[in-house]
């Protein structure tokens, strides 16, 4: 399989069980028992923590060879495909949610993962960058594309292709015609109270159809 | 002959190999019922075993066998150090399939040609070769008779049953003919049934060999001939279909075979219709080489249990309804340039045991070898392979102490 660029790696001995910071996040949004598809999984934290911790079943979707690999050691049971060769694998169980971590930028048909998204679970949690945080702004001023912890590649060599900003993203959730359930905002990994929309790095939604 | 559980084990010539191996054959008398309507009594299998059954008998794996290969997966006989078992690079010491955590069996099917009851053994009505009398066998039979051999081994269930392309069916048949006996599955480069190409070649292959001269309707062992031309045809079609061309490509090219008349490398064709290509050379090596072992009846036989394969059909085609009474948790590997049992064919399974909400993991394998590749090194192949069987080595563990798994119930926490 294709390869993707790794995703973030997780804090040594953090928070919550060394997961991510917007994985521990994500995981508190997820109720016990919950059937969860994990698309973009990576090395299979968030599930294997949903599976001890929450008594979660689900599956995994990852393209990267050693991330499959990784997952398998977790326990975690995992289907290695490209997300965006649709998710018609997974039309027939039913999944109470969908997650979608630190990927979407990579996307290509961003649109349409995520109605898939909306049309296979009952509830969708999606985190991505925010573009807008103001010190990409600042780049910006000063004649530089930005680099940071959570974009942290050279503007001619990235697997980011779709960037958004926090406003940009709840008007296109509006737009798919999916109602927003729950939004929060990191910095560096701590939640942002205020002016999350310049001052976070990360924003994770939940969402719903209509 | 209930308790021949031992290691057949004698000694280690080679790192990594299970050594020297004896096959072992057991007789059964009651009359198996075939899917034809046909039963079979009488009848022998011959099989291998490879490391040792634990006394909670639960570390068994059962291995099944595609067309042409049969019961000796692992290690060499002792009176033929270079006959290495088919699947030596997958099972053994420290390899994926480990013996020395797993009691692994291999076992030849019935209508094969290299020691279970076939079409060259005698029909007791007659007294002669079963020859075309043979009853025709389906791959759940297979399983039947694979499943009265564990009975007879002391098996009640299997850690994993596994198996390539016709053996990942085996494997698959298994999960739900005997949902109870069968912990996990593991099944690579397969299909959930054949399609109207696979079926295609297949027909071409057994034309080749019912019209050739020498089949003698099948009874060709009465007349002392083989229908060699007809088998090596059968195999030279087989072989293209187990190969990419990318590596094709790559092996031969269009180079030119060189005569023992040349004298110099020639770069110009002869005109002839003899061997030219690099390629036809090597067909017709494989196919002369099939020919001067395998039966041309057991390929008939093999090739028909392949078409008939189709656990959907009784369900009216729907695959998740076929596998819904499966239990077992499923790995099931596909290979990028496999377009004999391409990935799509995988996927197939993979989405019926979604809905059925199965736990599964899917590997898709970016390797160049087309179909052959489930028999070949890939080293993410190993990997993945060798990564599944931690986690059944982790769960029969867990099952093992009582309270290990009592502190466990996700049973493959351990695997971590």
């Amino acid at each position: 399989m294709t390869n993707r660029p790794l995703p973030l790696a997780h804090p040594a001995g953090g928070r919550a069980n060394g997961l991510r910071p917007d994985l521990a996040l994500i995981a508190d949004w997820i109720a016990p028992g919950s059937q969860v598809l994990d698309l973009g999984c990576g090395d299979g934290a968030l599930l294997a923590h949903l599976q001890t911790a929450k008594r979660c079943r689900g599956y995994g979707v990852e393209i990267n060879d050693e991330q499959l690999l990784a997952c398998m050691r977790r326990g975690v049971d995992v289907i290695q495909q490209d997300i965006e060769a649709g998710l018609g694998m997974f039309h027939g169980p039913s999944f109470d949610v969908v997650v979608l971590s630190m990927a979407i930028q990579m996307t290509h048909q961003t649109e349409r993962v995520l109605r898939e998204m909306s049309e296979v679970g009952r509830e969708g949690i999606v985190s991505l960058p925010n573009f807008g945080h103001w010190t990409h702004a600042w780049s910006l001023l000063r004649g530089r594309m930005p680099v940071s912890r959570e974009l942290p590649y050279a503007w001619y060599d990235t697997p980011n292709l779709h960037m958004s900003t926090v406003r940009d993203f709840e008007d296109f959730l509006g737009g798919l015609g999916l109602t927003i359930t729950g939004r929060a905002f990191l910095r560096n990994g701590e939640r942002v109270g205020w002016l999350p929309a310049l001052r976070s790095t990360q924003a994770i939604y939940r969402f719903r159809r209509g | 002959m209930n308790q021949p559980v031992q290691n057949t084990l004698l000694s280690t010539p080679a790192p990594g190999s299970v050594g020297i191996v004896t096959p072992q054959r057991m007789r059964f008398d009651a009359p198996l019922p075939l899917r034809s309507g046909a039963s079979i009594a009488g009848y022998e299998l011959v099989y291998e075993t490879y490391g040792t059954l634990n006394a909670e008998r639960s570390n068994a794996v059962l291995v099944c066998h595609a067309l042409n290969a049969g019961h000796h997966v692992a290690g060499v006989y002792a009176d033929a150090p270079d006959d290495v078992g088919w699947w030596d690079n997958m099972v053994g010491p420290g390899k994926p399939v480990d013996t020395g955590r797993f009691f692994v069996i291999g076992v030849n099917n019935l209508g094969s040609c290299f020691g279970s009851t076939g079409p060259m053994s005698p029909d007791p009505a007659t007294g002669r070769p079963y020859g075309p009398d043979f009853p025709v066998v389906t791959v759940e039979d297979w399983v039947h008779a694979q499943a009265r051999l564990a009975d007879a081994l002391g098996i009640e269930r299997f850690a994993a049953v596994m198996g390539g392309s016709l053996g990942g069916m085996q494997a698959l048949a298994w999960s739900t003919l005997y949902p109870s006996r069968i912990a996990h599955c593991v099944a690579a480069a397969t299909a959930p049934k054949l399609s109207a190409q696979n079926i295609a070649f297949n027909e071409v292959a057994r034309r080749a060999i019912i019209t050739d001269p020498e089949f003698h309707g099948g009874r060709f062992y009465d007349h002392g001939v083989v229908p060699a031309r007809g088998l090596q045809v059968a195999r030279m079609i087989g072989h293209i279909t187990y190969l990419s061309d990318d590596v094709m490509g790559e092996k031969f090219g269009r180079a030119l075979r060189r005569h023992v008349t040349d004298t110099v490398l020639r770069n110009d064709y002869r005109f002839t219709f003899d061997v030219e290509f690099e390629i036809e050379s090597y067909l017709r090596y494989q196919g002369e080489k099939f020919s001067s072992y395998f039966d041309a009846n057991t390929y008939l036989l093999i090739t028909r249990a392949l078409d008939y394969f189709d656990p959907a059909l009784p369900c009216g085609g729907d695959l998740a309804l076929a596998l819904a009474p499966a239990q077992a948790d499923f790995l099931l590997v596909s290979f990028t340039t496999d377009w004999r049992f391409a990935p799509e064919r995988s996927r197939e399974i993979v989405e019926a045991l979604l809905a059925n909400e199965r736990r599964v993991t899917y590997a898709e394998i970016d390797a160049p070898h087309g179909h052959d590749a489930f028999l070949l090194d890939d080293p993410q192949y190993m990997a993945v392979v060798r990564g599944w069987f931690d986690r059944i080595d982790a769960s029969v563990r867990a099952a093992a102490k009582p309270t290990a798994a009592a502190r466990a119930p996700a049973a493959h926490a351990g695997a971590q």
